[in-house]
């Protein structure tokens, strides 16, 4: 697994590296680098309602994608070839994240020996109107 | 003494969540402000495929289910309750093959706010694997329980 993600990261598929990722695939999250800059996306799937009289997304899927852009920006821009461990993560729900694609970027904030501090945010059809962000830690060894 | 969810009703409406069907989580004790819950290991969960230890997100997931119904139970039905946030630490990571429990409590209710905590462990919650705390603003666009919700 780490060969792995060593030669995906060396070829820059990280699409791949999520791919190998089984809970990916329950929820519909996808990494692609476009223009540069990592996306992760929670592709919209009527399994990931929470709110069914509302039709929005439940909480818990928008987390997992804050975390998962997290985790891949850190695998884009720094030199480690394991899956960074989460120690915490903080996210606020600004608005309602009705049933479409969901995206997220993620900026490293600080890195540090052993820890790296990220921000993540999310939004749907309007990037100036995020729904959903959060700052977390993850361990880097 | 405001009036208090209907608690058969609240379950109902659980059990009509689809992503909480998708993942298998089970409501396990309901009660007024406190709730209990289960999640069954699924090698489809997997966060780390060396170590089939569950993503972060499964966590999360189950976490903000078992807050959310807790502030919902300890408001009335036609209250909506929408999440604010969510904080979680991860003590420690998820034994791969083994279920998690989750388990909440609604510690302070306000005329607009419901203040929730919560742990997630594998049976024993004075050893757990997260600890989450979790706002719920009350009266604004939400989820009921009965029924209808606002927007």
């Amino acid at each position: 697994m780490l060969k792995d993600i060593q030669s995906l990261k060396d070829k820059g598929d990280y699409s791949s590296i999520s791919n190998l990722i089984p809970y990916t695939r329950v929820i519909g999250l996808q990494c692609a680098v476009e223009d540069g800059a990592m996306v992760t996306r929670l592709r919209h799937q009527d399994s990931n309602i929470g709110n069914y009289q509302m039709a929005v997304l439940h909480g818990g899927t928008v987390a997992a994608l804050l975390e998962h852009a997290a985790i891949f920006q850190l695998l884009f821009e720094l030199d480690i070839k394991a899956i960074p461990r989460i120690i915490n993560i903080s996210v606020d729900y600004l608005r309602p994240c009705r049933a479409m694609d969901t995206q997220a970027s993620a900026v490293l904030v600080k890195q540090g020996q052993r820890i790296a501090n990220v921000r993540v945010q999310a939004w749907q059809s309007d990037p100036a109107k995020p729904v959903a962000t959060a700052h977390a830690h993850f361990l880097l060894s | 003494m405001p009036e208090t969810a209907d608690l058969k009703q609240l379950a109902d409406m659980f059990s009509q969540i689809p992503h909480c069907r998708e993942m298998g989580i089970e409501i396990t004790a309901l009660a007024t402000g406190r709730t209990s819950m289960r999640l069954d290991y699924h090698e489809r969960l997997a966060g780390n495929p060396e170590t089939g230890v569950v993503h972060g997100g499964v966590i999360s997931t189950l976490l903000d289910t078992v807050a959310g119904l807790t502030a919902m139970s300890a408001v009335s039905p036609t209250t909506p309750v929408a999440t604010l946030d969510l904080r979680i630490d991860y003590l420690k990571p998820a034994r791969p093959g083994d279920a998690i429990f989750a388990d909440a409590d609604c510690f302070r209710l306000s005329s607009s706010v419901a203040f929730v905590r919560a742990t997630a462990h594998h049976g024993d919650n004075t050893d757990p694997i997260a600890h989450c705390i979790a706002t719920f603003m009350l009266n604004a666009a939400g989820f009921t329980s009965a029924g209808q919700g606002t927007s």
